[in-house]
Parts: structure tokens; sequence; C-alpha cells
């Protein structure tokens, strides 16, 4: 089975998330190779070696700089086409997923997105896909060549069985005139301050439910007391309450903390997807329907105001 | 100009949701409603059609007869018609035929801005848009925080992993925006009154030039093998404050060694 795997880079690294996939690709025991994007990535293609890739594509231009899907669209199509892939797997990003989308039309082949896992069953790929919001477990399966999958975040670690440096190949890029046309006027740069929320053991985090910005002050108190980091949800950062560095979802960052403690936040999947993985899910929340409830371990129905400053001086006694 | 918003009748996000094990496909037998995220979308078109003379909004979906009960909230709250594919042929479409026979629709209505909402509430999918894109052969920027409309262009606000860019792109093109880009309204009375006499019309596959075996389940290349329960998360315990709610909270604390 010939296995292509989408390399996503990031400030002149290969993404976590990537890396994954490919080290997932390499224990199916499939010919795995990967294809990476951009401008000057030709140097960090070869390291995709050390994670299971045999070969990688890159395709490096000047047009290919800004992360936009488009243009990768138009890199994959040839060479999944002519390579005879038999399967091209993405980790899920906001790129990614509209790459995969795109190929999916261009190729007409199918797309089976959000997976957490695959295996080869009779020389056949099957998916495994959480469905309405996790109640129920899809097993999917594709019926055309190539196969293409989305994995939802942190689905597999990152795993080096030491394969050496990848043997680099370049392809070369035709791009379509409706690809080049959406321009990157200004591209986001992080902005790190303080120690980050992904490798914190114990995160507090808020939503609208705060009321107003001021109001995290509150839980940087608990946060302090208990070690920990501040988060937020995508609603707050957008309304401009707390910096995006700090924000948990699909579109912020992904954490797994031993202890998430959810206050004011109501459970929305964007926000879901990004501390699912964490170890005990607390949540303070006044509405007793809030679905952030569903997933928590200790669901506690009352006013954030008046539970979080008790609970910070309780701490605080506690370990003076 | 004439903004076609893509949308989708979902089941009531307060119903019991089920795969019916014999079709293997949700079952809609029960409420339905306007996709909540497609309502920020058709929001965003209003106020486009606020700031921009002779604007028309056109609702754009694919779906059982019934989805007209969904579009009419977006007519209700503005929208002045609806096109709905309806067709035995088209049930249990996947992403590749779904975007087929969206992008066919599309093309009849040739619009200078397509736009999507960020998921379907049902299906959880969040990638339609690009390969809509695709066949339309239309730029794309997806995740809109912001749209602004200068001369014949968009200029977006994107939010992705890193924070947010700025991206440009001529009309037409192909936008799908956040859940947090706007406060839908609610419909008015006249408005709801209204909405049942703004046109809609329903289409069969035939109608847009889409053959029935490109649609449905003949013409999508993925499938569901089978169905079973997810792995059981441990107890979760819920509990009303009523003045302890601090003490409990550190006990559970204690006791699960997190402090």
């Amino acid at each position: 089975m010939k296995v292509l795997v989408f390399l996503e880079h990031h400030e002149g690294e290969l993404v976590k998330g990537s890396l994954g996939v490919l080290s997932k690709a390499a224990s199916l025991g499939a010919d795995v190779a990967g294809v990476a994007a951009g401008s000057g990535v030709r140097d960090l293609a070869g390291g995709a070696g050390e994670f299971g890739a045999g070969r990688v594509y890159v395709a490096d231009d000047p047009r290919l700089e800004a992360p936009l899907p488009q243009p990768r669209v138009d890199v994959l199509a040839p060479l999944v086409r002519d390579g005879g892939f038999d399967a091209v797997l993405f980790g899920q990003s906001v790129l990614a997923a509209d790459v995969a989308a795109g190929l999916a039309a261009r190729l007409e082949a199918g797309l089976n997105w959000d997976l957490v896992d695959v295996r080869v069953d009779d020389g056949k790929l099957v998916g495994t896909r959480p469905a309405l919001a996790d109640s129920v477990m899809v097993e999917v399966g594709w019926r055309s060549q190539p196969a293409l999958a989305l994995f939802r975040t942190g689905s597999f670690e990152p795993a080096a069985p030491g394969g050496g440096e990848a043997e680099v190949e370049d392809l070369s890029v035709e791009l379509e005139d409706f690809s080049t046309q959406a321009a990157m006027v200004e591209q986001a740069h992080e902005e790190r301050s303080g120690p980050s929320i992904e490798d914190a053991d114990v995160i507090v985090a808020g939503g609208r439910g705060l009321g107003a910005p001021e109001q995290f002050g509150v839980l940087e108190e608990l946060a302090k007391a208990l070690g920990g980091a501040v988060a937020a949800t995508r609603a707050v950062v957008d309304a401009g309450w707390y910096p995006y560095a700090a924000q948990v979802g699909q579109t912020g960052r992904t954490v797994s903390p031993k202890l998430y403690i959810a206050c004011g936040i109501s459970g929305a999947i964007q926000h879901k997807v990004g501390m699912q993985g964490s170890g005990t899910v607390v949540a303070i929340n006044k509405d007793p329907n809030a679905p952030i409830f569903e997933f928590s371990d200790l669901g506690v129905v009352g006013d954030l105001h008046e539970i979080v400053p008790k609970l910070t001086e309780l701490v605080r006694s506690r370990k003076s | 100009m004439k903004i076609s918003v893509c949308v989708k009748q979902v089941p009531e996000a307060a119903a019991h949701k089920r795969i019916d094990p014999q079709t293997k496909r949700l079952d809609r037998s029960g409420e339905g409603a306007l996709n909540s995220f497609d309502v920020n979308a058709v929001e965003e078109a209003l106020r486009i059609k606020e700031r921009v003379a002779e604007t028309e909004v056109v609702l754009v979906s694919m779906g059982p007869e019934r989805a007209l009960e969904g579009l009419r909230k977006g007519l209700a709250m503005g929208a002045d018609r609806a096109i709905l594919v309806s067709d035995d042929e088209a049930g249990g479409s996947d992403l590749v035929a779904t975007s087929r026979v969206l992008a066919r629709a599309l093309e009849r209505e040739e619009p200078e801005l397509v736009l999507f909402g960020q998921q379907s509430g049902d299906g959880e999918g969040a990638v339609l848009w690009a390969a809509v894109a695709d066949r339309l052969r239309r730029p794309l920027v997806s995740q809109a925080a912001e749209i602004a409309l200068e001369d014949s262009r968009v200029v977006v606000k994107r939010q992705t992993e890193f924070g947010y860019d700025r991206i440009e792109a001529p009309l037409p093109c192909v936008v799908a925006v956040s859940d947090a880009i706007n406060e839908p309204r609610y419909p008015s009375l006249k408005g709801i009154m209204g909405a049942k006499k703004k046109p809609q019309d329903v289409l069969s596959l035939g109608d847009v030039g889409v053959e029935a075996g490109d649609a449905g389940e003949a013409g999508s290349p993925t499938e569901v093998l089978a169905l079973s329960d997810p792995p059981p998360r441990g107890d979760s315990v819920r509990i009303e404050d009523d003045g302890s709610a601090a003490q409990r909270i550190l006990d559970f604390l204690a006791e699960r060694k997190l402090l």
C-alpha cells in the first residue's frame, strides 16, 4: 500500500500533527511518502524520514509561501494522480482541511474526516470516526482510489523509529489561475509570552460566562494557587477579552493537562476538540443544560464568581 | 450584487440524534431546524445587503422537501429567495457528491459571493466549502472572523491555529464564516409572515444537470461500514452549589491527587 502524508510546517518546523499522522502511516506497514509545499521548505523535508517517510516530495516555490490551501491542491493533485497512491492522509488544521476537501473534489476521491484511528482490513483502509458529539463510533470506508483521510488533532503521537534522512524529490509547480487569486495581506505571528498553555499540568479556562474581561483576574488567582495557566474560549478571544495565545479549541491550542477547570464555558464543539484529551475535567457553569457537563468528571452548577475565589482561598490555605 | 448562502436543515439541537442502523444514515424524521452555524452566514449576507445597494441574498440547499421549513427561517431573517435541490436519488450524498450538486446549483445562480457557515451541526463536517470552491474554480477563504467588502474584492480576517491572518480575494469568491463573526438577528413577526410568500424553488437533480448516478450513495466514494458504542467515560459527578461547592471541588481534587 502506497500512502502519502501531507506535511504541514510552521516557522521552519514540521508540525506535530503531521508527524503523528506520518508515524501512524508507518505503523500500518505501508510504503510511506510525505509531501511538503512552501517556500524554502527543502531543508526541513528530509527530517520527515525519522518519522517513517522513505521519500519526501518537495514543492518549493515563492508562490507557496503563504499557508493558503488552493495552490497546495494544485501541487498535490498531479502527484497523487500520477504517483499511484492508495491513500493521502492529513492531520486536522485550518489549512489541511481545506486542502483535503479541495483535493477530494479535484480527484473525485472520497474524504472521511474527523477520524481518530485507521487500520488496514483485508488490504483496505478502515477509518474510525466518533459521530453525533462522540455518542456513536462509526467505521468508515472508501470506494475510491485514492482514499483521503483527515485525522482529528492529537489522534497520534509522533514516534521516531529512526529511519534516517528521507530521500527528497523536487516537484515542478504549476498553479491554476483561480488558485493564486486569494492573497495573504498580513500573516499571523504567534505572540508567545510566559509559559505555553500546552505545557501546563493545570489549566483554568474561562468563557463568556465570566461576564466581563476583568473577571479573568479571578481565574488567574486560582491558576496561580494551583501552579497552572489560564486559557480562554474563542468567543472571548474574538471579543478581545483575552489574548489569542491562550485560546483553546479547534483554531486555538490543543491541550491535555492533568486537570482542566472550565469556568463559564458552555462547551461548544469548537472548544471541546481542543481540551478533550485532558485528564480530569471540572466544570463550573450556572446553566445546568450546558454541554460542557456531558464531558466533565465533576460538574458544578453554580455561580463561578462565588465559587472560584473561595476555591482559591481553600487551595492556598491547604498548600501553606 | 448577488450573494448565495449555502445552508442545511439539521435535526433540532435539543432532539436526541441517532443513526438508523439499517440505512446507516442520520435519522431525519424528527424536528428539523436551520443549522445554527449557517445562521451566522445568513446574518453576514444580510449585513452586506444592508450596506450594498441592490444586493440579493439567495439561500441554496440540498435535502428532503421538508428542508424548506429550515430555509423559511433564513427567508424570515431577510433572505430574498431560496433554492432547494431535492431528489430521492440525492439522499446519502457524501462530500464529493454534495459538493457536485451544490456547485451545479450555484453555477446556475452565478453569485459574486458564496457564503458557508463554519460546520454542519449534524455531520460535524467543516470542509464542504473547499470542495465547492474547487469545482467552481473560485478563490476561497475559510474561518472568517470578519469580512470587509472593498470595490470588487473581499478582505477577510481569518483565524487559524497561529492567530489572525488578513486575506484578500477578488469577487467572485467563496468565504466560510466562523460562528464568532456576528450575533444573528431573530426574525421579526413581519419577516416570518412574509417568508412563505418569498420564492422557494424546489429543483431535481436533472434540473441542475446532475445525473442520478453522480449523487446520493451511488455518487459517493465514501461509505459507512459499521456502528458501535463509544468507549465509556468514567463516572461523572454533578452537584449544585449550596455554598459548599468550593470545598467539594477541593475534596474531589485531593481525592484524585491533583493538588
